[in-house]
């Protein structure tokens, strides 16, 4: 795997990354009617004229591919291939795109003036734009772009339209479809839709992934889609979903195009539209279904100032040069390629990690704010102080300890220091004195952070929420502020990852034997490992990134046996099992759980509503002070791990799935996550 | 048929066909005479002097040096080079390009590699006899040759003659002047039993044979293994080179191996008859070299590839002579030794004699040439006529680099010529409107037969075309196509005369794969040569060169400007490995004619599976446990 060189050269401080262009100023001081009906003349691949959706659909509809799907269910089911046939048809015409030129004019006035009035910027790496043009002409391009709010995808085709770039085709979710006239303007600005979930349904697997394939292999458009698969409610990047990365580099590896480009792009929100929607989703208060309506109710956003947005487009990355090596591309010589074939466990193993490795691209290109390390550290000082456990029937507003405003100020630089030393994209005005960077931050983020009397605090009441109710009520209130503050935190994980890691496993281990530290390096990042980006079989790469850092910032010494922590070094150390601290708090709650309460017959369906109603009473009762433990994502993702790690089964009892512990595992993983056990050889293994 | 077949079609239709009724008759009168003299003269092989009468005129000498090129393609007399006011001129007379300027080649040589003529890096001409290192003779094999009487040489030039095919690699070292290890000793059988002969003194003596026909070989069959530790013996079957006799109740003939295809050709039309097997190289190369790659003529679609030729095979191996007892058109007797045999490149035993089908000249000919839009409506095109099974003689389609390479070979004056580039233009205005010249194709074709088939053949191929958008071209179009399959190789010589180095390549694929193949290595082609530091884009184009029922043969040409790099030959062979790569990811096969030699031994494994290369081993293990055909080819 360390042959991929998806990034730049292993020391971070090396990596070079392209200046940003403001593309608001120019709208600013030109007519937004002009531009959006400004000449637009995009290059396509290889030259080649635009393709009609009608022919697409064709060519979809008599691809041999499909034929033979057609046929062989027909086989199955007895049903004539006809009818079949027509479904096909239908599947396709609820899937379509049909991009529209008028369209996205529309969309590029209307967004020009939304844009203007949220937004302060919208920066983009002009570099990035350049080497994505010549992408396009090259070979077929896939653009994945991370994925934290809706605005994505208008926001990709909206900077595609200003630079003249060729439109993308973007795989979108069927909620939009709820809405009828949005719905149906985003099909006509490029939106395809697929269902959420088809999982044995061959004939539209077969539809939809003929349909991508028939325009990458011509190269009728980019394509675009979200590696992440959703939006990220947590704003740390999700584990990314195979299925259609699948598909796009199917046509390589048959042959049927040379390459294909795979390009990862990076898009920051200072401020995210959807933020403290997320933490209400997070908590289990039910979303807004995606109607039109619920969109126009977003207007009440439209009057508050959203910061700026930076866009990111990393290095193309060819998808033949990754596979060099790894892949023989001769599995597929002895059928025809129109059967639907499983690749071998080589290839698919491949794709997974090109799948880690492309979000890991886009988590690098992240450009941080200064409110994402203030957002951390007033987190860790929330965390300090009596936290959430101090929920009395009368909150005491001198309880809020926060801390003062020199104190904050002190430990953002030093936090600075540290980020870029390990290599962040952090963009942190030099020029300006510390101070007005981190008030100018606090006062974009007024919703969230309290400033007075010098002192700074989280605002733990939701603005326009409940006013003092149940203890219940209350620990919403505060548990939404958290995790929207945590969702700030969490954009930063990623470059204290690794570290983290170590950091928690050195303090975890009975001993500093650097064979110890690093078998609790690997049980720590393989419990995690649905949690954060961690590239499969990395374990050793991850480790050595981890010491090389911590080395450097001079946190620690590692000799050949020995790992051992620095005097100086306590500060780093104790900030970054901070960081980790919440998630293996939360990941122990859910083991607590299912050790403690879990009945026989709970069902996969109860399992997150019955972990928060416990994790609730242990935070009323004063035993937990981690309210990040109520975020569903993170319970779930525990349960991923532990079904992973063979401490909980799934067994199919007719309607539901009912989860089935096996005590002897969980309580061992339990005692080394909570560092009672010594990590032995012996659970590693099985791990 | 290099310089015959041209010639004749030239002319006007009812003149081509009177010639050639008289040719036939001419061949039908001589051919009581020629059959019973076969008959018995096949006995006995001796004699000098008693050779059947076509032979006489043989093409190839002993020393072959004086009349072929030591160190570069063909003829000596033929040559292309820039004149002094940088025309190209193709000089000699032997062919239809001889003695005629070609305007257009140097501006396209010149914008296609970004080469320029004055650049030049000549040949050196002669061979310095420092480079070659002295034989390693066997003293006793040499003198029990010498006791047999059979010819026999350690010269420097005749040993540096057969020590190489025409790989780049090769001509280029040659060109330096650079010699590695060569045969220590040549020899030249007059017969079959001189080959047992042969045989039967290296196995006593523990000496490497290797046969040597033609010297075609482009697959670095020819090179000796530099670790051979025993004396090699370069065996020349170019004396074994007559046609022993005739069957015209049967239509087979009886040939020796050495004999070179424009020979057999000639020899057989004389009597009427031809077997249709024209490989490009069918001037120099042998039919034992034929059988021992398994090659491939253009015809094949009327006469077959070459194991479809094959009715009866004699081959002389260390453990003595393999040879079926019936001539019979097809055996079900286990697995066919024949193919052992074919494809066997030298590493099994000589071949001898081979029995061929043969059949009556064909009474027309006619060339012709379809235009397409593009290429991907050619290949759909012949994939149409493949499926209707009425591929003509020969149906090629050559990519839109390659028909402008033609273009550019056009020459100044000529009547067969008719001004095709005009005529072209023309079309285009009128006819061709909505074809792009950078993006038209030419499929090249050539039909056989009785006039009235091959008119009707010929309609039946246009009307599929048709539906393919292509328009018929006509026949000059298509005859120059098949013309620059002769000059190429002179052409590679001019080209390195200025830099420019080039060879071509081939494989065969299913139908589905060909246009995955063709874009897929023509652009891993130009990648690579890029990420080696070629400055100029290469020249990577190809061809659709034989048709099958399912699948395909194609034909690629790869050549860049090497001025400034360190190691061009390095260069061009690790492009090539990367294209030969790409082939087989896509689906390819390693070789559909070229053969494995020595150059693509490093993917039979993966070709064959282990199982089948265990098969290949015990087959050599047992008929040559010595490892007296010690080339090294294969396995
Ligand atoms: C310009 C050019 C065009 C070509 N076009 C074609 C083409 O259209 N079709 C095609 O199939 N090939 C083509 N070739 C390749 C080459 O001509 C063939 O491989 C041909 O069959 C080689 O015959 P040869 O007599 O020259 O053999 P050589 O080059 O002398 O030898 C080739 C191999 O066969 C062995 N061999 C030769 N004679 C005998 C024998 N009597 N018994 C046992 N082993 C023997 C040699 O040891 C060696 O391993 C072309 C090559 C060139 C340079």
């Amino acid at each position: 795997m360390t042959s991929i060189s998806l990034y730049s050269p292993r020391n971070p401080m090396l990596k070079k990354r392209d200046d940003f262009e403001d593309m608001l100023e120019e709208r600013r001081s030109s007519s937004d009617l002009k531009y959006a009906f400004k000449c637009y003349t995009p290059v396509l691949y290889k030259g080649l004229p635009p393709c009609k959706t009608t022919m697409l659909k064709s060519m979809v509809l008599q691809s041999d591919q499909l034929h033979y799907v057609i046929n062989q269910i027909s086989k199955e089911t007895g049903e004539v291939a006809g009818a079949i046939q027509e479904e096909a048809s239908a599947i396709l015409e609820e899937m379509a795109h049909r991009l529209q030129l008028s369209t996205v004019r529309f969309f590029a006035f209307a967004l020009t003036k939304a844009f203007k009035t949220l937004f302060r910027s919208i920066s983009v790496n002009e570099e990035g734009i350049q080497r994505l043009q010549q992408a396009i002409q090259d070979h077929p391009v896939v653009l994945l772009p991370s994925h934290r709010s809706y605005m994505d995808f208008l926001l990709m085709s909206y900077i595609l339209y200003t630079y003249d770039l060729a439109l993308p085709v973007i795989a979108a979710g069927m909620d939009f479809m709820g809405m009828k006239i949005v719905g149906e303007m985003l099909r006509m600005s490029g939106a395809f839709f697929i269902r959420r979930s088809f999982g044995g349904d061959k004939l539209y697997w077969a539809v939809f992934s003929e349909y991508v394939k028939t325009m990458l292999r011509n190269g009728m458009a980019p394509v675009e889609f979200f590696l992440e698969g959703t939006r990220s409610r947590t704003c740390k990047s999700l584990t990314p979903k195979l299925g259609l990365l699948n598909i796009v580099m199917e046509p390589f590896l048959k042959g049927e195009v040379f390459d294909v480009s795979l390009v990862p792009v990076s898009i920051s929100y200072e401020r995210i539209l959807e933020e403290s929607l997320y933490a209400r989703e997070l908590l289990g208060v039910p979303k807004p279904k995606e109607s039109t309506s619920g969109l126009f109710k977003a207007r009440k956003v439209l009057g508050e100032n959203y910061g700026s947005i930076h866009v990111y487009f990393g290095h193309p990355v060819s998808v033949r040069t990754l596979s060099e090596g790894r892949v023989n591309r001769c599995e597929f010589n002895l059928q025809p390629r129109f059967i639907p074939r499983k690749p071998s466990d080589d290839t698919q193993s491949f794709v997974n990690d090109v799948a880690y490795r492309l979000v890991r691209a886009q988590e690098e290109n992240m450009v941080l704010m200064p409110w994402v390390l203030l957002a951390s550290l007033l987190l860790q000082a929330h965390y300090r102080g009596p936290g959430c456990s101090a929920l009395g029937p009368e909150p005491d507003p001198h309880h809020h300890h926060g801390m003062t405003l020199e104190e904050l100020t002190l430990q953002a630089v030093w936090l600075r220091g540290l980020v870029r030393g390990f290599g962040a994209f952090l963009h942190w005005p030099d020029d300006k004195p510390p101070s007005e960077v981190v008030s100018a931050s606090m006062s974009l983020h007024q919703g969230l952070v309290r400033v007075s009397d010098g002192r700074v605090w989280l605002l733990l009441k939701e603005p326009g929420g409940p006013g003092p109710g149940t203890p219940e009520e209350r620990l919403l209130g505060v548990a939404v502020a958290v995790l929207s503050c945590a969702s700030y935190r969490n954009q930063v994980l990623h470059v204290f990852l690794r570290p983290s890691l170590l950091a928690t496993a050195i303090h975890i281990a009975s001993s500093g034997r650097k064979e110890e530290v690093f078998n609790t390096f690997s049980f720590l990042r393989n419990m995690l490992a649905n949690e954060f980006i961690l590239c499969p079989g990395a374990a050793v790469q991850d480790f050595e990134e981890a010491c090389q850092q911590l080395v450097k910032s001079g946190a620690l010494q590692v000799s050949q046996q020995q790992v051992t922590a620095t005097d100086r070094g306590q500060p780093t150390l104790a900030f970054l099992t901070d960081m980790l601290e919440p998630f293996l708090q939360g990941y122990q709650v859910v083991c607590r759980y299912l050790c403690e309460e879990a009945s026989e017959s709970l069902t996969e369906k109860d399992f997150v509503p019955a972990v928060r109603n416990f994790t609730v009473k242990l935070i009323l009762a004063g035993n937990l002070r981690y309210c990040e433990a109520l975020s569903s994502d993170l319970q779930k993702n525990a349960l991923a791990a532990l079904l992973r790690l063979g401490a909980v089964h799934r067994v199919n009892g007719g309607e539901q799935v009912t989860l089935k512990v096996d005590k002897m595992v969980l309580n061992s993983l339990t005692d080394t996550l909570g560092g009672k056990l010594p990590t032995q050889k012996s659970l590693l293994a099985r791990l | 048929m290099a310089s015959d077949g041209i010639s004749n079609s030239g002319i006007p239709d009812r003149q081509q066909i009177a010639q050639q009724r008289l040719r036939i008759i001419a061949g039908h009168l001589q051919k009581p005479l020629d059959t019973s003299d076969g008959r018995i003269r096949a006995l006995e092989c001796n004699a000098p002097d008693n050779q059947p009468s076509g032979a006489t005129t043989k093409t190839v000498p002993r020393r072959r040096q004086e009349v072929m090129k030591w160190n570069g393609w063909g003829y000596s007399d033929s040559r292309f080079h820039f004149n002094k006011k940088g025309q190209a001129e193709f000089t000699g007379k032997r062919y239809r390009l001889s003695g005629m300027i070609m305007p257009s080649l140097k501006d396209w040589f010149e914008g296609t590699f970004g080469a320029n003529i004055q650049h030049k890096n000549f040949a050196s001409a002669v061979l310095s006899p420092g480079a070659v290192r002295p034989p390693t003779l066997n003293e006793a094999f040499t003198e029990e040759v010498r006791s047999t009487g059979i010819p026999y040489s350690s010269d420097a030039e005749d040993r540096v003659f057969r020590g190489h095919g025409h790989c780049l690699h090769e001509i280029f070292a040659l060109r330096e002047g650079k010699v590695g290890r060569v045969p220590d000793m040549v020899v030249w059988p007059n017969c079959h039993n001189d080959v047992v002969k042969i045989v039967e003194l290296a196995c006593k003596h523990n000496v490497c044979l290797i046969p040597y026909g033609g010297g075609t070989s482009v697959s670095s069959a020819l090179e000796c293994p530099p670790e051979e530790a025993r004396s090699i013996v370069s065996l020349d079957t170019s004396q074994m080179n007559r046609i022993l006799w005739i069957d015209e109740k049967n239509l087979t003939a009886h040939v020796e191996a050495g004999i070179v295809g424009q020979d057999l050709e000639r020899l057989l039309g004389e009597s009427g008859y031809c077997t249709g097997h024209e490989p490009d190289s069918m001037e120099f190369s042998s039919l034992g070299g034929w059988v021992a790659t398994r090659a491939s003529g253009m015809k094949k679609n009327i006469y077959g590839n070459i194991e479809d030729l094959l009715v009866h095979v004699k081959m002389v191996t260390p453990r003595g002579v393999v040879e079926k007892s019936c001539l019979v058109p097809r055996m079900s007797t286990g697995p066919d030794i024949h193919h052992f045999i074919l494809g066997s490149e030298g590493t099994l035993g000589v071949v001898t004699e081979v029995t061929i089908k043969i059949r009556p000249l064909p009474e027309y000919q006619k060339y012709g040439s379809v235009v397409f839009p593009n290429f991907e409506m050619g290949v759909a095109c012949l994939r149409e006529v493949a499926k209707q099974r009425c591929a003509p003689a020969s149906i090629r389609l050559v990519d839109n680099e390659q028909f402008q390479f033609g273009h550019a070979l056009k020459p100044q004056v000529s009547s067969m010529f008719t001004s095709f580039l005009e005529g072209l233009k023309k079309f285009y205005i009128t006819k061709f409107k909505g074809f792009d010249p950078q993006h038209l194709c030419v499929a090249t074709l050539l039909f056989e037969g009785d006039r009235e088939k091959v008119l009707q053949h010929e309609k039946q191929v246009y009307d599929i075309a048709a539906k393919f958008g292509g328009l018929a071209a006509g026949e000059d179009n298509g005859q120059r196509g098949y013309m620059l399959t002769f000059v190429i190789a002179y052409l590679r010589d001019l080209g390195m005369d200025h830099f420019v180095i080039g060879e071509s390549f081939e494989t065969s694929v299913p139908w589905d794969r060909v246009l995955d193949v063709c874009r897929n290595v023509k652009e891993r082609i130009t990648r690579e040569c890029k990420d080696k530091g070629v400055q100029f884009t290469p020249f990577s184009t190809c061809r659709v060169t034989q048709t099958y029922d399912a699948g395909a043969c194609v034909y690629f040409y790869f050549a860049f400007n090497s001025r400034g790099l360190g190691d061009p030959v390095r260069v061009y062979e690790q492009v090539e490995h990367a294209a030969r790569q790409e082939i087989l990811a896509n689906g390819g096969s390693l070789s559909h004619h070229h053969g494995v030699g020595k150059l693509r031994k490093a993917w039979m494994r993966e070709t064959l599976s282990e199982v089948g290369m265990g098969m290949l081993k015990s087959v050599k293990d047992y008929v040559d446990p010595e490892n007296i055909f010690g080339s090294g080819n294969l396995l």
